[in-house]
């Protein structure tokens, strides 16, 4: 297509002349009417179902029953309430070592050194790498008896531990995964940060004498904020909805206890392995509420911070 | 700044344990899909094992991997393309026009759980006969990928001088002419950053395509799954499937280093 068509339209300079004036409208509307249509009718139903019955066929007939699904979900200390302290539980010691070791990592990065570049390759790498296939790597790694993780455990004498077998082994051992996987997205973020720092107030802060860990606390550290909070912004939402790696390594219902069934896994097995339309779509609201809730309380800060 | 030597020396040994501890199980992955299931089971040829590509013959003719290849190929190809059509002139307006709410509405799709909007999709969709076809499964990657454009192709306008485009409009162009012929050529390193993560992210993506696909239109982390039985895992042929997902989006990933990384950290040090 020639340029001149879309400058001058055939159909006579009114039309071109009315797509110039409305272009901001025209070049935004067809993405947020395809989000819009993806997301409105669906969280209205989502909300719509909560207040019914819904069971087995989605089209089956349901009743409105209010908010019986709520008091049913808040009361139900069976999975909901263990699913829930294990989303925030996971979602918490994946942020801070996430964020403590990816801080380290990218002050051990930032001034300039040979072989820089092979680094930020390695650090590319698990980034990229798909997460189901991460979990089945690790899943191989972790198995009980023919797991690299235990052999070598065995070489400084440690004894076998079961990871992922294990009731109380299994979430935790997660947890590594995702600080596997999603450390270096926090040192790519950071680096960006550090980067950017202009360098007088590190040099004032030297020529004053002050210590390199001085340096990082009261000069680096509070100058990186911003950048922290938008890495712990961008790492949160995802590590609440972590699904991939859960299902991959402890496959439907987080495992045969549920022993790594957060929020996220457990909406997933209400809504499509027991169509359970109703329930799960309560549990998905409150898990929304969460979300928006904990974004909402460090955007706030952020801003009292500015 | 300058930097003292034992920090050098401190900061080798800690970047050689980072290092190692980034890209070994990566390279466990890999061994472990050129060993027989034997000698997976065998501590004593962790290292030294003949490599053998059973795994791969497995993985390639038993399996049906040379469809779900292609299958992620093109449906990471189709979602991203169209994502950059309808995506880079709604950033490019929200940018200009500093629509700041409506971009709220596109961004929104990064943060609610993807499983609410499953129940109502897979009910519409199959009503529409359109579930395990390759349609309703582009639209949920496009999902995907539209934010990530968006986002990122704001974050890039926004970083385009205006000016550019009014010296093309003394020239005659109309405003939209001048985005044709001026911001979009410019914008190209911008859309190149996005659509690589906006490919990156549908290929790895797992939940859409566990409940929309068919077995004809099923995408390779999906697949994985055959491998993975109720009684015993073929962890060779799990692990070769593995690296057959993994290695094709590393390796575009390392070739297009530069986009991908100041996509990833896009919007990071404005704070």
């Amino acid at each position: 297509m020639d340029a001149s068509t879309f400058t001058r339209s055939r159909t006579g300079p009114a039309l071109a002349g009315w797509a110039n004036q409305h272009r901001k409208w025209l070049f935004a509307a067809p993405a947020m009417i395809f989000v819009a249509v993806l997301i409105i009718f669906p969280v209205a139903w989502t909300v719509f179902l909560s207040l019914t019955d819904a069971q087995g066929s989605v089209r089956a007939e349901s009743e409105f029953i209010g908010f019986a699904n709520y008091a049913e979900v808040l009361s139900d200390t069976a999975r909901f309430w263990p699913a829930a302290a294990r989303t925030i539980a996971f979602t918490a010691v994946v942020l801070v070592v996430e964020v403590v070791l990816g801080m380290c990592i990218a002050l051990l990065l930032w001034r300039p050194f040979k072989g820089e570049k092979w680094v930020r390759v390695a650090i590319l790498l698990p980034l990229v790498a798909t997460p189901v296939a991460v979990g089945m790597m690790w899943r191989l790694i972790f198995d009980p008896n023919i797991g690299l993780a235990n052999t070598m455990l065995g070489w400084v004498g440690i004894a076998p531990q079961p990871w992922l077998a294990g009731q109380s082994t299994a979430l935790p051992t997660t947890m590594l995964i995702d600080i596997w996987q999603w450390t270096p997205m926090v040192v790519l973020i950071l680096l960006a940060g550090l980067t950017s720092l202009s360098e007088e107030p590190n040099e004032a802060a030297l020529m004053d004498g002050a210590s390199a860990f001085q340096r990082f606390r009261y000069v680096t550290l509070p100058l990186m904020m911003p950048t922290v909070i938008v890495a712990i912004l961008l790492r949160g939402i995802d590590a609440l909805k972590t699904f991939d790696i859960l299902y991959a390594t402890k496959g439907k219902g987080g495992g045969s206890f549920h022993e790594v069934e957060t929020l996220n896994v457990y909406a997933y097995g209400l809504s499509f392995d027991y169509n359970e339309y109703g329930l799960s779509s309560t549990v998905l609201i409150i898990f929304f509420l969460i979300i928006i809730g904990s974004m909402w309380a460090l955007t706030s800060r952020k801003k009292a911070r500015d | 700044m300058r930097v003292s030597t034992p920090y050098k020396v401190f900061r080798v040994a800690a970047l050689i344990v980072v290092v190692m501890t980034l890209l070994a199980p990566l390279v466990w992955m890999a061994t472990a899909s050129l060993k027989t299931n034997v000698d997976i089971y065998d501590v004593a040829k962790a290292v030294f094992f003949e490599p053998t590509l059973d795994n791969y013959d497995t993985v390639l003719e038993r399996a049906n991997y040379v469809q779900f290849i292609g299958n992620s190929l093109w449906l990471a190809f189709v979602s991203t393309s169209l994502s950059i059509i309808i995506g880079v002139p709604a950033a490019y307006s929200m940018s200009r026009f500093a629509m700041r709410r409506s971009a709220l509405v596109v961004l929104m799709a990064r943060v609610i759980p993807a499983v609410s909007l499953l129940v109502p999709w897979y009910y519409v969709f199959s009503n529409l006969r359109m579930v395990g076809g390759f349609g309703v499964l582009v639209l949920s990657h496009m999902f995907v990928a539209l934010p990530l454009i968006v986002y990122i192709m704001m974050g890039y306008f926004d970083t385009l001088p205006v000016e550019l485009e009014e010296s093309g409009l003394v020239d005659g162009l109309t405003h939209i002419g001048a985005f044709r012929r001026i911001s979009l050529p410019l914008s190209m390193p911008g859309i190149a950053t996005a659509g690589i993560l906006a490919f990156i992210f549908s290929w790895n993506n797992f939940m859409f395509a566990l409940v929309l696909s068919g077995a004809n239109t099923k995408t390779l982390p999906v697949a994985i799954f055959d491998f993975v039985g109720y009684a015993s895992i073929d962890w060779g042929g799990l692990m070769a499937a593995s690296t057959v997902v993994t290695v094709p989006i590393m390796v575009l990933a390392l070739f297009a280093q530069k986009y991908v990384v100041s996509g990833l950290t896009a919007g990071a040090t404005k704070g």
